[in-house]
Parts: structure tokens; sequence; C-alpha cells
């Protein structure tokens, strides 16, 4: 018997007059009334005006980003369109005869790369699965749109609202050290 | 103003009387609107939150000073409910019993405005007396009233077809029979004591003799609770409880109907802190001060009397609307029990004492 | 024991003569594997350690190692472990243990004795009590190790290497591999993206010098065209005798490289493999029938793999075959059904041709049918023409033949015309009598599909003179632009059902994107507009009617749709 009965303790008279619960209600109302009447204490925002400082590791929405000389860093490898659970993200890839990279040895970027903000849950499994760095969940929390048209963010408004992200150029060191083996030794 | 005294006295009567009627329908529509806002205000100041405070009409941005702290206490935020309230889609449900469904809010709406006729809300504006019908039995009246809002709440719920709304209004019938004993039998030894039904003859004893208040705390205290009771207030809200029956007996209700029911609400609300006034806190009148407890001489003092009544009326509000925030709902069976087995035996006793004190004391 | 139904076997083979066996030990499983194993010529060869572990279920990694190429064991990935039996010198016979179990003596080092030493399994041949150890430690220790120099210098480029998905170095590193490289050298940088020949792009930082390329370009497809040129770290692969790699074969080494160092121009960062759906079909540019499998993603084919099939066309497709596929996607596909002119339904379309027909004296309808169409579709439009006493024939196509797949006759079922009566004898003779026929006013009525006409014999003058013409196809053309009744059809990439090759292979399509529009599977309206015209009732499915098709064309005899499998069944032609 893992059950044990505990009486409950009988009431005293002054107690089943209501009366201590009914000033007790009173002390914790006007408490808090006074706080936020004369005291100006309140739990809330004025939202439009007041920011919510966004803490760090949030997860908002994610934007693509360009490296320390503004070029696109995505090689449009399509790991996070495979990998996004609610299928948001849609890669265009450049195929053979597509716009040269803007690093040149990364070879390709993609033609096109929309994110529908709508169908995001913002998991974060596309920055964290990216092999180039070139996605990250920023700060922004509020999206909104008027029409589902408008919540389909493509490449240049993704970019655009991304900004800048160092990092490692990784390409641009494959770069310099194949410059720097120039001579090729046969 | 010359005319008026070549009409009739008939004529005359149904004159002022209509034109008392537009008065209070209008003040009792607008302080409805605004014991909405007060109750959101609050609320929410109790809670540690801000309030309505957005709504603004554009011009408002012209005022100095003024118009923002206007907008900041919400001012405007009744204009806009009530807006609001008018343009939302007037929804039917189907398989609802529409004849009931359709009747429902009015038969509500209706016994909480009527009971406003017998209050005395100020002594006298010229010759007019501040009462839109001044009944030898007003008291009755109000009961009697009263005892219909009941239905308006029963009929929503059976006509809804719904659970929920069915059960709110099950609760609510049995809710506001109960009690509606013990709040007929708390006022008895006011009119022991006061020697007259008439709603006006009580406020003039407590004029003379000191408020009720003092006289009969007994009464006051079963009065004020029952008074919760039957306006469905927290404590006692069971037939809406949001969180046991969404809405209670309003559950299926949307636009113009689901106000129609709030403002019932809010009008019995109004109608039980003006009786209270009445019976309980000496009406239009205050304590030592002349002037103000005696009938009045000039417009200005008549003006004054109104405006006494409608504080004390506000205080009892805020008392409704605070209360809110204080207790916990009460369970059924100890709202049954309070009622039944607390109130009528204390009601009872307190008429026997009364009335022995009378006899006794008048030989 | 409730074993499942299985179908009959196939009328039984005359039995093959007993496999010679030896027994050996695979990770400590005994096995008998047979002695010898085809080689890439098909020529008996003493089996490998390799493919004793396969015969036990263990995958042995490999790269160079090919079935169907010479063997030249140069990636090392396949080192094992292993033991032979411990032989007595005097008697010749194995020295035994105390239980009586065979002594075994491990590999070692010849001069440092203790030290393991791995075999290549895919060019050590078996002998008789050997033990693989494809599991041990050592074999473990030797993996990482030969992957580990294979990575000094490969670039690390998954994330724009086209063979990611499929590639055998990523697959291996995380199945063999470890994390880390003890090398801290700088990585020898290689030329990248090399046009190697018009349709391969060859990246030698990725390349592992297998060779398997080369072996298949010089041993199969018959052009010693490629070669590894310079030394050591600075190795590539070149096209170094000719300067070019443009045999009709090239993009059969896309598939052999086992990395990303070859890659097909054509499917060159278009889309990435995990995305594609792989249905199983056929290719349709010849008669030969090669099996592919069609990678297509939200009804957009992306390419064509060839699927291996060693009795029509091994693991191998000619390049023709391969980009033989752009036409399907063409935005100008025909999308509507229309009749006079006037888009119409389908149900419209089809009871209008088929009133008409009924009414059309025998002898008045000809019949066009083309070789590209499947078996079923063939066989409806057959049963059609009987009803209507038509003329039949279809369109011969010819081209020229090579030695190793290409075949001349260029429609993929010329086999089916024939057994289905479309065209009996030979395709084409019968074109001119129809032509006649419409210039004398007799034949006033013609059923086209799938071909155009006005290329072979029947100008747009003769078609005018027709009271009907039903004409189907999947692209716009001459014919389809005067047709009376234009019905929008499949492309075989649409569809279900068979194509019997020239050999007489008969061979299942499988349905890998949705028809365009409108258009609709040949078959499908067909078996409505045979059930208008004859009063028949076919099968709606695809299945049902193979199988009534089976019951009454003599050659299928005995087949069923459920019988053909994956790789087809031979018919008697």
């Amino acid at each position: 018997m893992s059950t044990k009965v505990v009486a409950r303790a009988p009431l005293t008279f002054y107690e089943r007059t209501y009366l201590p619960t009914i000033l007790s209600g009173l002390k914790v109302t006007a408490k808090h009334f006074t706080d936020t009447v004369f005291r100006g204490k309140t739990v809330t925002m004025e939202y439009p005006e007041e920011r919510w400082v966004v803490p760090e590791g949030y997860r908002g929405a994610p934007y693509l980003v360009k490296d320390q000389e503004g070029a696109i860093k995505c090689v449009s490898c399509q790991l996070c369109e495979f990998v996004c659970p609610p299928k948001a993200i849609r890669i265009t890839p450049p195929g053979a005869d597509g716009a040269p990279a803007d690093r040149t040895n990364a070879e390709k970027m993609p033609k096109e790369f929309e994110i529908n903000m709508l169908r995001c849950i913002f998991c974060g499994m596309c920055q964290e699965v990216c092999p180039e760095e070139a996605i990250f969940l920023q700060k922004d929390y509020s999206l909104t749109g008027e029409s589902r048209a408008e919540m389909i963010f493509d490449k240049a408004k993704l970019l655009k609202l991304g900004g800048t992200h160092g990092g490692v150029q990784k390409w641009k060191h494959k770069l310099e050290g194949a410059k720097a083996q120039e001579v090729f030794p046969v | 103003m010359e005319f008026l005294q070549y009409l009739s006295p008939s004529t005359q009567f149904v004159l002022f009387s209509a034109l008392k009627i537009f008065a209070v329908f209008g003040v009792v529509m607008t302080a409805v609107a605004y014991a909405v806002l007060v109750e959101r205000k609050v609320s929410a100041w109790i809670q540690n939150r801000v309030g309505p405070n957005r709504t603004a009409p554009f011009f408002i941005n012209y005022l100095p000073v003024i118009g923002p702290f206007l907008v900041r206490l919400g001012i405007f935020q009744p204009m806009a409910d009530g807006l609001k309230f008018l343009l939302k889609e007037d929804f039917t449900p189907n398989y609802v019993r529409k004849v009931y469904f359709w009747i429902a809010p009015a038969i509500t709406v209706i016994p909480a405005l009527m009971t406003v006729a017998v209050i005395p809300f100020g002594s006298t504006l010229g010759t007019e007396k501040m009462v839109i019908a001044d009944l030898n039995v007003g008291i009755l009246y109000t009961f009697g009233i009263v005892s219909l809002g009941v239905y308006g709440i029963v009929l929503a719920g059976y006509g809804s077809n719904s659970k929920y709304p069915f059960l709110g209004s099950i609760r609510s019938s049995a809710q506001m029979i109960s009690y509606e004993i013990p709040m007929g039998m708390s006022v008895i030894p006011i009119f022991l004591v006061a020697g007259s039904l008439n709603l006006g003859d009580i406020i003039r004893y407590q004029a003379e003799h000191g408020w009720m208040i003092l006289k009969q705390p007994v009464a006051f205290v079963i009065f004020l609770i029952a008074a919760f009771a039957e306006t469905n207030r927290l404590p006692f809200d069971l037939p809406e409880s949001e969180s046991e029956l969404v809405g209670g007996y309003h559950t299926e209700y949307s636009s113009m109907k689901l106000a129609l029911f709030f403002l019932g609400e809010y009008a019995n609300m109004i109608a039980s802190s003006a009786m209270m006034v009445t019976l309980f806190c000496g009406g239009w009148t205050l304590p030592f001060v002349t002037a103000l407890s005696t009938p009045s001489s000039s417009i200005l003092i008549g003006l004054l009397h109104i405006g006494v009544f409608f504080a004390k009326m506000a205080l009892f509000m805020i008392l409704f609307i605070w209360v809110r925030w204080m207790l916990p709902r009460f369970r059924y069976d100890q709202l049954m029990d309070i009622g039944w087995r607390r109130f009528i035996p204390a009601a009872l006793i307190n008429i026997v004492v009364t009335a022995l004190v009378v006899a006794f004391l008048h030989d | 024991m409730s074993a499942p139904a299985i179908p009959a076997p196939a009328p039984a083979a005359p039995a093959p003569p007993p496999v010679e066996t030896l027994t050996v030990k695979v990770n400590g499983k005994t096995l008998q594997v047979p002695k010898t194993h085809p080689d890439w010529q098909g020529k008996p060869q003493p089996t490998t350690m390799l493919q004793a572990a396969r015969c036990g279920g263990v995958d042995i990694p490999h790269y160079c190692y090919h079935d169907k190429l010479p063997i030249a064991g140069n990636c090392r990935m396949c080192l094992v472990e292993f033991g032979t039996l411990m032989m007595d010198p005097a008697t010749r016979k194995p020295i035994l243990n105390e239980d009586g179990t065979p002594k075994i003596s491990k590999s070692v080092l010849p001069y440092e004795p203790g030290t393991p030493r791995g075999a290549i399994s895919c060019a050590t041949p078996i002998s008789p009590g050997m033990e693989i150890y494809a599991d041990s430690p050592a074999t473990k220790q030797m993996r990482e190790s030969v992957l580990e120099s294979l990575l000094i210098n490969h670039p690390l480029d998954c994330t724009i290497c086209d063979q990611a998905g499929e590639c055998k170095l990523q697959e291996y590193s995380v199945e063999h591999g470890q994390a880390g490289s003890h090398f801290v050298e700088a990585k020898v940088h290689k030329p990248k993206a090399v046009d190697l020949g018009p349709r391969i792009v060859l990246d030698d930082e990725r390349c592992i010098l297998c060779t398997r390329c080369i072996r298949f370009t010089k041993d199969i497809a018959g052009d010693d065209a490629l070669g590894i040129v310079n030394r050591g770290s600075y190795n590539t692969i070149s096209a170094f005798q000719t300067g070019k790699f443009d045999n009709n074969y090239t993009l059969n080494t896309v598939d052999l490289c086992p990395v990303g160092a070859l890659t097909s121009k054509d499917f060159r960062f278009k889309m990435r493999v995990w995305f594609l759906k792989e249905t199983k079909s056929l290719c349709t540019g010849c008669g030969t029938g090669c099996n592919i499998t069609v990678g297509s993603r939200e009804g957009i084919i992306h390419r064509y793999e060839p699927r291996e099939n060693d009795a029509v066309n091994g693991p191998w497709m000619c390049d023709t075959g391969r980009l033989n596929y752009k036409w399907i996607g063409r935005p100008d596909r025909l999308t509507e059904v229309r009749v006079n002119g006037q888009k119409v339904t389908w149900a419209t379309a089809v009871k209008d041709i088929g009133s008409r027909l009924i009414r059309a004296s025998s002898g008045s309808v000809a019949l066009i049918a083309s070789a590209r169409q499947t078996t079923e579709e063939l066989f409806l439009l057959k049963s059609l023409a009987t009803r209507l006493g038509a003329v039949t024939d279809s369109v011969p196509r010819e081209g020229e033949a090579d030695h190793l797949l290409v075949n001349a006759d260029r429609n993929p079922n010329t086999n089916g015309t024939r057994l289905t009566g479309i065209a009996f004898t030979e395709a084409g003779m019968q074109l001119p009598l129809i032509a006649a026929g419409i210039e004398a006013g007799t034949i006033r009525t013609l059923i086209v599909f799938g071909e155009d006409v006005t290329k072979h014999g029947i100008g747009p003058e003769l078609l005018a003179k027709l009271e009907m013409l039903v004409v189907s196809d999947i692209l716009p053309n001459a014919t389809t632009a005067v047709a009376t009744h234009l019905l929008p059809g499949a492309s075989h990439a649409e569809k279900r059902g068979t194509f019997i090759s020239v050999k007489g292979r008969l061979q299942k399509l499988t349905k890998a994107v949705e028809s365009p529009g409108d258009a609709r599977a040949e078959w499908e309206f067909l078996h409505e507009l045979v059930h208008d015209v004859t009063g028949r009732n076919g099968f709606t499915s695809i299945e049902g009617l193979f199988n009534l098709m089976a019951r009454e064309t003599p050659a299928f005899a005995g087949l069923e749709w459920a019988n053909i499998g994956d790789k087809g069944v031979d018919v008697k032609i």
C-alpha cells in the first residue's frame, strides 16, 4: 500500500467564515494594484515601441549570408533543402552553364534560393547542416506579409537580410594554395 | 418652458417620464460600456498589466497632453468594442432551436433594464422626482422583474442545442432561484425598520436615522453575496465558467447577440449596485451635510444628489470587479450549501430578531 | 512449411554440370564456394578472395575492382588479412592441432614474421582451407590506412561535387575510415574542371587513380584514349594519345568512377543525386533495349543511368541513348485533345472516333502504328484494325550498328510490331499501298500513332484527301498539324508496358513521371476506343491487358505480367 490517507485538518470557525480567504485575496490584489498604478511596475511590454532584447542563440528567420568580400557563400549543395523538415527551402541549382561562382574555386552557386517563411519552423537544421556556413538563423522574429507569395523569400531578399558573416574562407585558401603551386613539377 | 404649464397633468407625466426613460436608458448604456472598460482596466492593474491603451480616433492627435492621457486610459475603447460587436458576422449555428436562440438575448437584457425604473437616483430636479416610476411596492417590482432574467439564460442554453450552454443554463437556473430566496428575505427587515416598501421612503428614513448598512449589517452581507450570485459574477460565475464550460450559456453566440448577454450582465450589476446604494447606503444622501440629505431646492443641488448616487454606485461596481480577482470560483455544492443552509436560516433569524426589536422598541 | 506460393519455374533447362567447389572460411564461417568465377570476358578464372567473401555475404570494400573490367589491383582498398593451411613439407598433408582442426598459418611479412600482412582480395585466388578475416582488427587497420593515404591530396569539396551521395570515397570513409588525418603537409593541387571530352569533366584532385576509366575505355569501348601522365603525387588522368575523349561510351566512365573525378557535363550541377527518384525503365534509342534507371525529381527527368542486365547490356549503355531524354520535358509537347482544331475532353474525342469508325466500311481504314510503342498498344491497335479490316503497317528506322550495344534497328519494338501482326514481314512494305489507296479514294480514314507519315511517302496533299485523320503523338509535327482528331500520348517514361528487343527480350517499362496536361498513356484511351468499336471489354489495368495479349498471341504463350521481372524474359521471335 503506497497511498497514505492524510486527514484534512478541520477548519476553525474563523476560517469557515471565509474571512481569512477574503482578506488574503484583498491583500494580494491590493498589492498588485498599487504596484501597477502608483509604482508603474508592469510585466507587459508596449510592443511596437518597446522591443524585446533577442537573446544569443535565438532561432529566428534563416537568411543567406555573404563573406567578407561580399561573395555569396552558398554553393548550392542542397543539403539544407534535403534536411529541411517542413520542406520550406527550394534551391534551383545552376546547371552546367550557370553563372560562375563569386568565389573562383567554389565552382557553383545557386541560381535561385527560396525559403517559404510560412512553412519554415525555425528549427535551425539548415544552419546546422550547412557545410559552407552560408545560412544562419538570425534574430528576426516578426515576419509579416500581405500575401503568400510575399512570404516566399528569394535569393536576393535572403542575401539582403542576411548581411555579412566572416569565417574561414576555405575556397580562397584553396585558390591561394593552388596558385602557390603554379609551377607544376612534371 | 412656459408652455408646459398649459399641458394637462397626465400629458406632463407622459412627457417627463419619456424624457427620464431616455435619459436613464442612455446613461445606463454608457455606464455599461464604461463598466466594461473599468473592468478591463482594473483587471489589468491588478495583474500588473496596462490594459487597453491604444484605441483613439484620428483627431486625438491634435489635443496636446490631455489627448494622449485619455488614450492611455482607454477612454475610446468602449466605442471601438461596440462597433466591433455591430460589425461582426452574426452567425447562427446549424441545429440550434432558432426561435429560442434568437429571443434569449433579448429576454436577458430587458429585465435588467427594467429594474432601473424604480431606482430613485436623485431627489428632485425642479419639480420632477428623480425616479422613473415612484412605486409604493418598488422592491417587490424589482424582485419580480429580476427573477425573469433567468429565463433568458435558460432559453439560451436550451436553444443552443449544445452541451456546454446546456450545462451552463442548468446551473444558472438552480443558482438564481436558490439565491433569490435569501435575497428577498434579507430585505424584509429593512422594510420592518423603515415601515415602507417605497424606495424613496427608505432613503428618507436613512437620511433621518442613519444608513441601513449600520442597522442591518447581516441583511447587507446576505444581500451583497446574493447579488454576486444573481449577476453570475465571480466567485459565483458557474453558469459561464470558462475553464469548465467554454463560455457557458453563451458559447454558441456571436456578434450583437453575444453583446446583448454582456449588456444584460453589466446592466444587472448596475441595477444591483443601485439597489444596494438605495437600500443600505442612503441612496442620493450624504450624512452630516444637511443640503445633501434633504430633497433639493435648486437644480444644482439636485444634480449633486444624482452625482452622489452615481459615485456610490461606482464604488459598488468596483467592488464587483475587484472581488473577481480576490476569490476563486466556488464549487457547486458549496454554492448551494451557502445559499440554502447558511443564508436562509440567517435571514430568517434576522427577520425574527428585527421584528421583535421593532415591536418592543415601538411600544 | 508455409512458403509463399512461388510461380512455377520456367521449363527446366538441361541441368547444369555440377559446380566444382572449394571449402574456405570467411569471418569464421565455413563456405563451399565455386572453384571458378567468370572474369570480365566471361571466361572462368580461379575464384578470388573478394568473390569468395561475396558468396558468404561479406562485401569487401574496393575501388579499382569491377566485375566487368580486367583486374588491376592498384587501389589497395580490398586488403584483407588471411590464413592458409599449414602443410607438412614431407607428406604434403595439413598439420593438425591437438583437437583435430587443421593448423592455420596467418599471412605475415616475410622479413618481419610478427607483423600481419594483407593481400589484395580482388586478385588473390583462394586455396582449399583458406581463412579470410574480412573483419579482423588488422584488416580494419589496413583499410583505415589505405583510406587515409587516398585522401592525402583529396580536396574534400563534397559540397560542390556531383558525385556526393553516390561516392564510394564518402561511403567507405564513413564505414571504414577515421575522422582525422596524420598528414599536415599542404595538399598537392591539381587541375580542376578539366574539359576531358565533349561530355566529360575531369577533376584531377578528386581522382584516386583506380584506372577503371582507362581500362573501360581501352578494353570495353576499344578506344585507347585515356592514360595516366606525370609522376608520383602529380599523376593525372589524360586523353594523352589523341587529345580527345569522344567515343560513344564515354559517360560509362562517369558511372565507373568511384569518386567525383569524372562527371557528366550534361548532369553537371543539375540536381543532387539524393533527390532523384529512381525508376526502372528501358532505353528506347534502338532495338537493343538497354535497361536503364530513370532519375527524376518532381516530374522532371534529370538523367538516365544504365541498369545492369547481363542478358542485354551488362552494366553499360551508349552516350546517345543516355542523353536521349530531353525531349520528354519539352515545352511544346502535345497536351490537348483536339477534334477539328477544337479542344475537347477525352470522352468526347474517343466517343466521336469510335462512332465514326463503326460506320466506316470495311477496307476504307488504314492504320500506321509506330515501333516505338509498347507491345500492349500495338496489340490493341491490331485488334482495332482486325475489326475494321484495315491495312496496317509501321515505319522502319535504320541506322549504323557498332561493336558494343548500338543496333542498326533504331526502333525499340520492331519485334512487337511483328508479333502483334501490325507489320508481319518487313516494316514499311504497306506504306506505298496506303498512299495509293488514299490517292485512289478507297482509303478514307487513316489512323496514325507516333509517326510523322509526311516523311514516309504520305504527304500533306494526300492527307488532305482523307475524311478522318486520327493522330496520336507526343511532339508536334507535320502530321499532327493536319489531324482531324489529335490525341496527345505519353512518352515511355510516363507509362507502363513492354518492349521486345531485336534479340527477343521482352522487358517492362515503369512509369517515372506524370504526363503533361491532358496527355494520356495510349493504351488507356485505346482500350476505351477498342471497347467502343469492337464491343470487347479489355482490361483496365496494364497487367490484365498484358495477360490478355499473352493468351491470344502464340509467341507470348505462358507469359504473365507478374513473371516478367525487372530484367525481362526471352520470347520466341
